[in-house]
């Protein structure tokens, strides 16, 4: 069964897995998965967290499995590796409009508003509902609106 | 190296982690306002990250089945080995961004230097720490501006705060017999040399918000040994409160 499958088609199936606090986009987007590999038999997943203590990174672990298990594939490890750390600097420009589409201002020095594109934005909290995120105000439109923090 | 070196050392980072992590959780729903709250709850959760890491690490060193949540969970006062400013309470709003801004400071050039070293683990999660104190530094010296440099009140508290901790301070850059043998080994950090830097982190932001910097006096040590203030007990009653009356109990 698990000779069948390529490295391919394991990260077709990871691209389907969203994000759990910004479902825009998958964890693959997110640029939490590093390495996708088949030691023998056994599938090897190689993940990497957001920020130390994100509370989503246990579902995102739980996730994955549930998405392996669902394909009978039970000869898998999933691993964390902590180097080199996760940055912003993964996400490719795509996923910055994904981001931007939901609302998010993608990470970036220069802040806009995601709703009006204004550059006149005002930090509102430099901690948001995640820890990935800040919270801002747009100056020109009031919106407001989360800044993907940009590490 | 013996093993047990590099096992207390991690545990000290690692205590450091967990005990300012629950201090700062303290302040969940307590806050001066609402994204203040989210703040100091994000950075929390930030600490008991590198704790977990950090625990998990020295639980693999001690082996013996040994694992994070018993080190977090089943030892005691003298068994714990953070810095005595970690434990220190959270007072008012002041007292916390004074004892925070203390420890990012430190923190920051510490893990600056901590990714050089030569072990692969402790290089890997002061990787990803500095990212994350660097940030909290950002935070917490903003606050000691606004608040130094704010009203008549504001001001009055933070040099309170000031006048209280700075005398915890001095423990930071101390050198014990196992921080050199991890330094000899070029696994750990030379504190001693991180204070010059360190001073002018604090002096910039003093001189911005109009404080003073107290004069060196009495200033107590002892939390690398295990030796602690009077409120780190109470704190681990709260922590260890579940474990103790029903130990091993899972979710």
């Amino acid at each position: 069964m698990v000779k069948k499958l390529s490295t391919d088609s394991i990260w077709e199936m990871l691209k389907t897995i969203p994000d759990p606090e910004i479902p825009a986009i998958s964890i693959v987007e997110l640029g939490i998965v590093r390495n996708v590999e088949f030691d023998n038999d056994q599938l090897n997943i190689i993940i990497t967290p957001t920020y130390s203590g994100c509370p989503a990174f246990t579902f995102m672990k739980e996730e994955i499995s549930r998405h392996l298990e669902l394909r009978e594939i039970t000869n898998y490890q999933i691993k964390t590796s902590l180097a080199p750390p996760w940055t912003t600097d993964w996400m490719s420009d795509e996923v910055k409009v994904k981001l931007k589409e939901a609302g998010i201002a993608p990470p970036s020095n220069e802040v806009i508003c995601p709703r009006c594109d204004a550059p006149t934005v005002a930090v509102i909290s430099e901690f948001g509902s995640t820890a990935c995120k800040a919270l801002y105000k747009c100056n020109e439109c009031s919106e407001i609106f989360h800044h993907f923090k940009q590490i | 190296m013996p093993k047990d070196s590099l096992f207390q050392y991690v545990l000290g980072m690692g205590d450091d982690a967990l005990i300012l992590g629950q201090r700062l959780s303290q302040w969940a729903y307590k806050g001066p306002f609402l994204e203040e709250d989210i703040a100091l709850s994000n950075i929390s959760l930030d600490m008991f990250g590198r704790a977990n890491l950090l625990l998990e690490y020295a639980a693999t060193l001690k082996g013996n089945g040994a694992t994070a949540d018993e080190l977090a969970f089943k030892r005691n006062e003298r068994e714990f080995k953070n810095y005595i400013l970690c434990e220190q309470p959270n007072g008012n709003f002041a007292d916390t961004m004074v004892r925070q801004f203390f420890l990012d400071a430190f923190y920051k050039l510490f893990l600056q230097n901590l990714t050089k070293s030569k072990d692969d683990q402790l290089s890997a999660i002061a990787q990803k720490s500095i990212k994350e104190t660097t940030y909290h530094l950002r935070h917490s010296s903003k606050w000691i501006i606004r608040l130094g440099d704010g009203t008549a009140e504001s001001h009055a508290k933070v040099q309170s705060a000031i006048n209280n901790l700075w005398m915890f301070t001095n423990e930071l850059f101390e050198m014990n017999d196992i921080d050199n043998e991890m330094v000899k080994q070029k696994m750990g950090v030379d504190c001693s040399i991180l204070k010059i830097e360190w001073d002018q982190i604090i002096d910039d932001a003093f001189s911005e918000a109009t404080l003073n910097r107290p004069e060196d006096a009495n200033m107590p040590s002892g939390g690398r040994q295990g030796i602690h203030t009077e409120h780190l007990g109470h704190l681990l009653t709260d922590m260890q409160y579940l474990q103790r009356s029903y130990p091993d109990a899972t979710w």
